[in-house]
């Protein structure tokens, strides 16, 4: 009933990359925010962007979805020179950010918040009305296929847990046609259970084909999920490895730079 | 499609069945429709015999909450898109105020008087949302300006160039204006002479008029608050841009994010909360002939209660139209029926502030569900 049936299958090793970031450069001023990252990311993998705070994580996905424009290096948007002046621009393109918070309204419907800014309409009398029976059916259709149960599509987001909201999210930014999907950190305040919800979804999201660019600072969230890991620490990137060249431990001195977590990892006992 | 939908419901083992009365409780109108019960029931009992609900009395009640709703409707859009207007009673005033200087003063056609008006206080509803949605300042303080700004002009005005605060004269001038009948004419006098001979409502039976029914048509206020709420209503729930005021109330953020134009949505409802209250100007000044520059004083505190009585949250988000509908028809049936009963007509005041109170707290109950805080 939807054009998202169709799966794109595939291994996603072989594709040629969505988006190619070459030897990007971000000054503020005197500040240098990025000192040359290059990354890439193909159809139906998932790709982490692992780092600790203010190592440029932020800045550099917002480079991605155009909020920023690089001050040097190149974007290669399915394999053409890209220029974002604004977010519109990005969102256009197929690159959606589903932020952590600022996404859903609470005492709004999951129908009307999913349709939200891009409500169906039907014809009646030659005025266009909001179409809710086709909004309503659509929303329980994607949700079920997330494995969200709900109550009915009247159903406020309020009543959602914090995991179940990001799932709403994600499965609107891919409705809507999203090639590219950024989550910023959509883990880091959910409890363990809603945690492997989101995941889960995330693994959906990836086997339909869509590109997913994982921000988070937590590594094991990160190695659940992710086929690559990129490490960014002080606006440089640290190296990407594929998944299982990799182990818990390299990942984590990585994104520390090694030194202080090597005391702590005594009396932690492991992975932070 | 019906099919996926029903499994997915019977899905979750966490999910209690809820109430049919917490799923009621839900719905913005219930206070509304509690109430409306209540006031009723309440004056049937106590007010029968007071002429309340014979043909003129209807009428009577009818025409002041028909009022109330007009600027409701306005207030309510305005307050679910997550603004407030206090200067609605002011541009009640001013807008009277300018339809008869233009028409009596400037000796302009009255259509013409009417047009401009609607005009300037529309433009004046977008300033004040434009000013709101620029500096990001909250919409209480910029309308609070506007309410003594248009209050000050409007006494100034009049004073300065009739030297006086009331100007009248105007039924005079409207007699066959074409626009002027759309407020202040009649419909329908032919099924109400009809009532009348059949013996359902009763006739004059001396004077000039003898034989006539005693209410001979349904004002246009009438029909214009009848109008403005379905207007409302289908605005507010069946189309996109309804979509975007709930959003724009909800969380202007997210809803900016999802490429909802927050500012349009904000503006154009500041200019709609103008235009009622223009309408209620129009409908008042070629009712009594005369515009005076006290009209419309506390107009906004009634318009934003019968709004909270109606079930919608000061904070934006959530209302109904009928809700604020049904909290406009509560004002106005009390506020007669308190005369029709012979009670003390001060204790109106009191009765709206107990109910302002009782609808907030069960405004805030209501969201906890909704929003399953607990």
């Amino acid at each position: 009933m939807t054009e998202d049936t169709k799966f794109h299958h595939g291994d996603a090793q072989e594709q040629a990359p969505i988006i190619r970031m070459v030897d990007i450069q971000k000054h503020f001023g005197s500040v240098i925010a990025l000192a040359g990252v290059s990354f890439d990311l193909r159809p139906g993998e998932c790709h982490c962007l692992l780092g600790d705070n203010g190592a440029g994580k932020s800045t550099f996905i917002k480079t991605m979805s155009g909020v920023h424009k690089p001050t040097a290096g190149e974007i290669f948007f399915e394999d053409k020179p890209m220029h974002f002046e604004d977010p519109r621009d990005a969102i256009a393109a197929g690159i959606a950010t589903v932020h952590q918070h600022l996404a859903m309204i609470p005492l709004m419907s999951v129908s009307r918040n999913f349709f939200m800014g891009n409500e169906p309409t039907k014809k009646v009398a030659g005025i266009n009305f909001f179409d809710k029976k086709l909004a309503d059916e659509i929303t329980m259709e994607e949700m079920r296929k997330m494995g969200i149960n709900l109550r009915g599509p009247d159903q406020a987001v309020g009543t959602l847990s914090g995991g179940e909201r990001q799932t709403v999210a994600i499965a609107r930014a891919v409705h809507f046609g999203a090639k590219i999907l950024i989550l910023d950190e959509p883990t880091s305040a959910l409890g363990v259970r809603q945690t492997s919800n989101v995941l889960a979804t995330i693994d959906k999201v990836r086997s339909q084909g869509v590109g997913v660019v994982f921000i988070s600072h937590n590594v094991r969230h990160a190695l659940a999920v992710g086929d690559r890991f990129t490490v960014l620490n002080r606006g440089q990137t640290l190296g990407t490895a594929k998944r299982g060249e990799i182990s818990p431990e390299e990942l984590q001195d990585l994104m520390a730079g090694g030194q202080e977590l090597a005391e702590l990892e005594g009396s932690l006992g492991g992975t932070v | 499609m019906a099919e996926s939908a029903q499994s997915a419901m019977g899905g979750d083992e966490r999910i209690k069945e809820i109430s049919p009365l917490r799923r009621a409780l839900i719905r913005p109108e219930l206070g509304g429709m509690v109430g409306t019960v209540a006031v009723f029931t309440f004056f049937l009992l106590f007010a029968f015999d007071s002429g309340m609900f014979n043909a003129q009395g209807v009428m009577n009640w009818s025409i002041v909450s028909a009022q109330f709703m007009i600027i409701a409707v306005g207030a309510c859009l305005l307050m679910i898109a997550g603004e407030f207007d206090l200067s609605v009673g002011s541009m009640i005033g001013f807008a009277g105020m300018m339809i008869a200087i233009f028409s009596v003063t400037l000796s302009w056609p009255v259509w013409m008087a009417i047009i401009v008006t609607f005009a300037l206080c529309i433009f004046i509803g977008a300033v004040n949302g434009y000013i709101v949605v620029r500096t990001g300042l909250p919409s209480f303080i910029v309308t609070l300006a506007f309410l003594f700004i248009l209050r000050g002009f409007t006494i100034y005005l009049p004073q300065t160039i009739e030297r006086k605060t009331i100007i009248g004269g105007i039924r005079d001038v409207a007699e066959g204006d074409w626009l002027a009948a759309v407020f202040g004419g009649k419909v329908g006098q032919g099924l109400f002479v009809w009532l009348g001979d059949a013996g359902i409502i009763e006739t004059f039976e001396r004077g000039t008029r003898a034989g006539q029914p005693v209410v001979d048509g349904i004002p246009m206020l009438i029909i214009w608050a009848l109008a403005i709420i379905l207007f409302g209503h289908i605005l507010l729930t069946k189309t996109k841009f309804g979509n975007w005021i709930f959003a724009a109330g909800g969380d202007a953020e997210a809803a900016r994010n999802s490429g909802v134009p927050v500012n349009r949505v904000k503006i154009l409802m500041f200019m709609f909360t103008a235009f009622c209250a223009t309408v209620f100007a129009t409908c008042q000044v070629m009712e009594f002939g005369s515009a005076g520059a006290d009209r419309g004083l506390l107009k906004e505190f009634e318009a934003i209660i019968a709004v909270v009585i109606g079930g919608a949250l000061l904070t934006g988000g959530y209302g109904s139209v009928l809700g604020a509908a049904l909290g406009a028809l509560i004002f106005g049936v009390v506020q007669q029926g308190l005369f029709f009963a012979g009670v003390e007509s001060s204790l109106f005041r009191v009765f709206l502030g107990v109910i302002l109170l009782g609808a907030v707290i069960l405004n805030t109950y209501i969201r906890r569900i909704i929003t399953g805080e607990r």
